[in-house]
């Protein structure tokens, strides 16, 4: 083996621009597959810390009626702020959520709206909620994502009607004039909805002091049960996101041992060249007191040795990159609000050392093989037609 | 000359399938070379001679018939063996050179050393002599690329003789040598025969080979016509 990898060191580094150029293309893709997931594994983290900061805190409390995916259950689904929730509420650990169903009219047209109320004060999410804190003669002040201002065709400065219906069931319309327009990747904050001063909703519908969600930063603190309310974990808030990352997951390592194989074709060409165009080497060795299996490993470990100094090749400039790449992140080139999902305009990659451990392991181990199988071939290969180089 | 047994062939016959049927290459070879012998297989192409020396050096089996070298029956060896005969008492030249082209010319004489396990002191003493012999010290770094023909097979016969083997087998040696370099690597070899009393083994068909040869076997149709000895 010791005398396999001294010559194998040997060939590689006599056969110089042939080596380096597959130890190039092979460290290439060592980086681009590591980077690649690692931005995969970036966004995914990206879209629970988006969720986390934009939509649901650290976990939080429904009314029992609220259903998200039915809004006809909105009118039914809110309840005075429980007692025991006051002193965190007081002390800006909890805000209160009250969600009605309404009825938007830009330009005439009409598009049915979640209208959320929000404390202008609050400051568990990224909302940009101040900018609700402000006086608006006959309008009331609201905030819109930038997908729903684009869809909308409405801007800062706009005044548009909605309407809704109060406790008694009667419709009631106003007009609201936009404040801001924020731009978030977590589609559930902005499509479709408009976010208003939390005691305005209340007096619009006569709710007063009622919330449909209670949201609260501390995740530390033991949450009791409490009636009229359940209690929904961040882990169960996320859970739809932790199981489309899994569906994704499963998508992304095909990609993953796709660019994989793309790699291996590099190693396997050069592999099966070599035994075309080098077939007296293979006949000189046998000549000279190496057996065939010798022949094989040698070859092998050749092979091989292209990963290892990839590897190396790798890490000399790969790590910076990879490093540079997760402090500075991947800006994508087009605006990504129309994709429809949540992604960010900057994704910044998260890599692990099973990741990379990973990686390096799997392209070594795949590197022997694709280097042993054609080498195999030197196996049955007559001596004496391999030192004349007859091509079998 | 000693009169040890170096190479003994006794009915030898070799076979290739052609097609459906087969080819007879040796036929009844019977032949015996001693410690020391610079005897060359003459005959012209088609005539068996790199058959037998292959089979000579382990490289190929015989279909029936004894060969044994340096007292180890080529027949029965089975890969392992046959690997190590011609690692440890065997030397190649051919043609064609065959050297390793990304080695360089040292590395390339020191190949045979290396697998023999020598240490590095060894391997050193050993090719340096070995390039010495055949006055190629200052090419020492040089790639085979960067060398002439004649250097070439130099470096070959350096190759062929570092570890001092008992038995060289040379195919052709000649055939892309112009006649001064045919000459020089010829009087190189008969240096090392007398100096070491290594006993070569030639197929060849080139004049310039046969007018070193203190043996010569012809070979004709798989069988030896006639063989000649010269004495000096």
């Amino acid at each position: 083996m010791k005398l396999a990898i001294k010559l194998a060191f040997r060939n590689l580094i006599g056969a110089g621009l042939r080596t380096w150029l597959n130890v190039i293309v092979l460290s290439f893709s060592f980086v681009i597959i590591i980077w690649m997931k690692g931005v995969i594994t970036g966004w995914d983290h990206q879209a629970k810390v988006d969720m986390t900061n934009w939509e649901i805190g650290e976990g939080q409390y429904w009314q029992k009626d609220y259903d998200p995916y039915d809004p006809f259950t909105y009118s039914e689904s809110h309840a005075p702020v429980p007692q025991e929730f006051r002193k965190e509420i007081e002390r800006g650990d909890m805000e209160p959520f009250l969600i009605t169903q309404g009825t938007i009219y830009p330009q005439g047209r009409l598009q049915s709206i979640m209208i959320k109320g929000i404390n202008p004060k609050q400051n568990i999410f990224l909302l940009p909620s101040h900018k609700l804190d402000t006086v608006v003669v006959d309008a009331i002040p609201s905030i819109i994502g930038s997908v729903m201002a684009r869809n909308l065709k409405l801007d800062v400065g706009d005044r548009v009607m909605i309407q809704w219906r109060d406790a008694g069931g009667t419709f009631d319309a106003s007009e609201i004039y936009i404040t801001d327009v924020f731009s978030v990747n977590v589609p559930a904050v902005d499509q479709g909805q408009i976010y208003i001063p939390l005691d305005k909703l209340q007096s619009m519908l006569n709710f007063d002091d009622e919330a449909t969600i209670l949201t609260y930063r501390d995740s530390e603190v033991a949450r009791p049960d409490v009636e009229g309310w359940i209690h929904k974990s961040k882990q169960e808030l996320t859970k739809s996101v932790d199981d489309l990352i899994k569906v994704k997951t499963a998508g992304t390592s095909i990609f993953y041992f796709i660019l994989i194989l793309l790699a291996m074709l590099a190693i396997f060409d050069t592999q099966v060249l070599s035994i075309f165009r080098r077939q007296k080497e293979i006949g000189t060795y046998i000549a000279l007191g190496y057996t065939r299996r010798e022949v094989v490993g040698l070859f092998t470990v050749e092979g091989t040795m292209h990963a290892v100094l990839a590897a190396l090749l790798s890490a000399a400039y790969g790590l910076p990159f990879l490093a540079w790449q997760a402090k500075v992140g991947w800006t994508m080139p087009m605006d990504t609000s129309d994709f429809g999902m949540a992604i960010a305009q900057t994704l910044y990659p998260v890599y692990s050392a099973g990741l990379v451990i990973t990686t390096v392991l799997i392209i070594m181990t795949v590197t022997a093989i694709v280097s042993y199988w054609p080498s195999r071939r030197i196996a049955k290969m007559n001596p004496t037609d391999a030192l004349r180089g007859k091509i079998q | 000359m000693e009169n040890t047994p170096v190479i003994r062939i006794e009915n030898l016959v070799k076979r290739f399938p052609m097609g459906k049927s087969e080819f007879t290459a040796l036929n009844g070879i019977g032949l015996t070379l001693s410690k020391g012998d610079f005897a060359g297989l003459i005959g012209p192409s088609g005539s068996g001679k790199t058959t037998l020396l292959n089979i000579v050096g382990s490289l190929d089996m015989p279909t029936s018939g004894e060969v044994t070298v340096l007292g180890q029956s080529v027949g029965t060896l089975n890969a392992r063996e046959a690997a190590r005969l011609r690692k440890e008492s065997l030397g190649f030249i051919f043609q064609s050179y065959n050297l390793l082209a990304v080695h360089t010319v040292y590395e390339n004489v020191e190949f045979p050393l290396l697998l023999l396990g020598l240490s590095a002191s060894e391997r050193k003493k050993m090719v340096t002599d070995a390039l010495e012999w055949v006055g190629l010290t200052d090419k020492a770094k040089s790639k085979p690329p960067q060398l002439s023909g004649g250097e070439c097979q130099r470096v070959a016969v350096a190759r062929a003789m570092v570890k001092k083997p008992s038995l060289v087998l040379a195919d052709e040696p000649t055939a892309n040598l112009d006649a001064a370099n045919s000459h020089n690597i010829l009087k190189t070899m008969e240096s090392l025969n007398r100096e070491l009393n290594t006993t070569f083994l030639f197929a060849t068909h080139d004049d310039k080979v046969i007018n070193y040869l203190h043996r010569k076997i012809f070979l004709i149709d798989g069988k030896v016509e006639k063989e000649e000895l010269v004495t000096n």
